[in-house]
């Protein structure tokens, strides 16, 4: 009895040691960073450097929400969120179906489907930055005007780099919604061939419906890395021009308001309001992840 | 799949071929399209400034000038850059293979107070998205002294919510008569961690280190922030953008440089693919 009950306290203290590492680091660049936001929020940036910031209480979080910057910035966000999501989930669902038959060399068209997957953020703006640009890009062969260069152009920058982050995810989307395919369940698939069923029916009444699981996470996972891009626009765009061209989407006015405006309490009003706006996306997701790994229990 | 009957009725080859035909031409518009900027790079890294700016473009390199290949390499410090992304990158999928793999044991395997709620402040992790956290990682790790470290630029990611939860997952699996069995033969935990749970799990702890080392690879915020000029532990991506902007009339130059910088993961795509793709789909199909 006894030796049971110290082996179940040295099992206890296993535990604890397996798991300080993890929690160690969460608590100091996760959790205290985090929970720190919500203080540096309520702190406004001295005039000049060197003095201490002030405690202005909410008054910041007040300014900042009601800023021009700031919904221009979040209008931007949207914007962008709308431009990628939908149309990288659809164009990998797309090249999804056209891959999903067991054919000779099949093998070849999902490694350059999935490609884009490992591209980097530098690598895309610097290839896409150069097919943009109006001497050596190829606007003027494609018959368009190159002036105003679409990168400095209010109008057409945003899109712009919209292009740039569909392509990088179109790779994971492409992963995604073929997982998803290759879940299906065949029997159903097959009775509804059986049944008569031809392809647009199938595909509308049957795949579709089947897939919506799939569409769903591939939604989430889109949210999340639209909302997180912002190198093209810091490659491409830069600082100075980000306001101008309507490209300031709130990451990159986080990134400015650390390193190039110096002002934290405006970052980390920023950081809650980019928080808040991921939490509600993530939270759909658990609840979803929840479901899934509870059948995977059963 | 009925389609493959080829030798049912013979009307029903050339209408199943014609169908393969159009998928295959289906397939290769795809890849085109897929492809297209990454060939356009490779092509108009092989021709002269003067040429990449001429209309009609070219399409394809009549006279390729190979040495934008080493001028990039030098130019851009690329030998350094690529270097400090391996070191950064291959610390943090040690650390957080290591971090996962022994609180995921924990989580699976052993029974201790509290042991619910930790398991949801791992998995409250995931709702903290790095980017929410940066404005005082910044001033953390430049008061540790660790700006422009290699400290720095890893330690802050040597743990991972997601990770622990796949592995956990993948420990769960293992059936529990095996760690009874293992323990009548006088296995301790950790014993049987290292000889009966990591190689069974192995197929997980794979598709984690091939996620981790891309994540690790291709972050550009962090590196951006805590990394100075002197080049002493600035990565390849950063590199990327200071090539752009220091070679401004040197394009073909900046883009040799992109290729170099994307060819280790294109190797890692090719050989990882069935890890990677298991990663990038955990949660979304069991």
């Amino acid at each position: 009895m006894r030796t049971q009950a110290a082996r179940r306290r040295k099992d206890w203290a296993l535990a604890y040691v397996l798991l300080l590492p993890g929690l160690a680091i969460f608590a100091v660049f996760t959790f205290w960073p985090f929970l720190q936001n919500f203080k540096l929020a309520l702190y406004q940036n001295p005039p000049y450097p060197g003095l201490p910031s002030t405690f202005v209480g909410l008054s910041q979080v007040g300014d900042v929400l009601s800023s021009t910057a700031f919904h221009q910035s979040l209008i931007s966000t949207l914007l962008f969120v709308l431009m990628v999501v939908p149309t990288g989930l659809l164009g990998g669902l797309m090249l999804a179906l056209a891959a999903h038959r067991a054919l000779k060399g099949m093998a070849i068209f999902q490694v350059i489907f999935s490609s884009t997957v490992v591209s980097s953020v530098a690598v895309a703006a610097v290839v896409f930055g150069t097919l943009m640009d109006p001497v050596v890009g190829l606007l003027p062969w494609l018959g368009l005007d190159p002036h105003p260069a679409i990168l400095s152009n209010p109008t057409w920058a945003l899109p712009a780099v919209a292009i740039i982050a569909i392509w990088q995810f179109l790779g994971l989307s492409f992963i995604i919604m073929t997982a998803g395919l290759q879940s299906l369940p065949e029997e159903v698939l097959e009775a509804a061939r059986l049944d008569g069923a031809r392809a647009p029916t199938m595909f509308f009444r049957v795949t579709i419906p089947l897939l919506s699981p799939t569409i769903f996470f591939g939604l989430v996972v889109g949210f999340i890395y639209a909302f997180q891009s912002f190198g093209q626009i810091d490659i491409l765009i830069g600082s100075q021009n980000a306001e101008f061209t309507h490209t300031n989407v709130l990451l990159f006015y986080i990134y400015r308001a650390l390193s190039v405006q110096n002002d934290p309490g405006l970052a980390a009003v920023l950081s809650i309001v980019l928080f808040v706006i991921l939490l509600g996306v993530t939270l759909v997701q658990f609840r979803f992840l929840e479901r899934r790994v509870h059948y995977a229990g059963n | 799949m009925p389609a493959t009957d080829a030798t049912a009725v013979p009307t029903r080859p050339r209408r199943f071929n014609g169908r393969i035909v159009a998928r295959y031409l289906l397939l290769t518009l795809g890849a085109v399209i897929v492809l297209f900027p990454v060939y356009m790079a490779v092509v108009n890294s092989l021709l002269l400034p003067s040429q990449i700016a001429h209309q009609p473009p070219p399409f394809f390199p009549n006279d390729p000038q190979w040495h934008t290949y080493p001028d990039a390499w030098k130019a851009g410090h690329l030998g350094i850059y690529l270097r400090n992304s391996a070191v950064q990158t291959i610390i943090i999928v040690a650390g957080q293979l290591i971090t996962s793999i022994l609180a995921a044991f924990a989580f699976a395997f052993l029974e201790f107070p509290l042991k619910k709620t930790l398991f949801i402040v791992f998995l409250m992790t995931l709702m903290i998205p790095f980017e929410v956290t940066v404005a005082t990682n910044v001033t953390t790790v430049t008061s540790l002294g660790w700006f422009n470290t290699f400290q720095g630029l890893t330690v802050p990611f040597l743990a991972t919510g997601f990770g622990v939860f796949l592995l956990r997952q993948a420990f769960l699996q293992i059936p529990r008569d095996l760690k009874e069995a293992a323990q009548l033969d006088g296995y301790g935990h950790l014993r049987f961690l290292w000889s009966v749970a990591i190689p069974l799990a192995r197929p997980a702890i794979a598709a984690l280190g091939v996620f981790s080392f891309l994540g690790a690879w291709n972050q550009y915020l962090w590196p951006l922030l805590v990394t100075g000029n002197d080049n002493s532990v600035r990565t390849v991506q950063i590199g990327l953008k200071q090539l752009l902007n220091t070679q401004l009339d040197q394009i073909n130059v900046s883009l040799a440089g992109t290729i170099i910088a994307i060819a280790p993961l294109i190797i890692l795509l090719v050989v990882f693919q069935k890890q990677l793709v298991r990663s990038l789909t955990a949660g979304a199909v069991k």
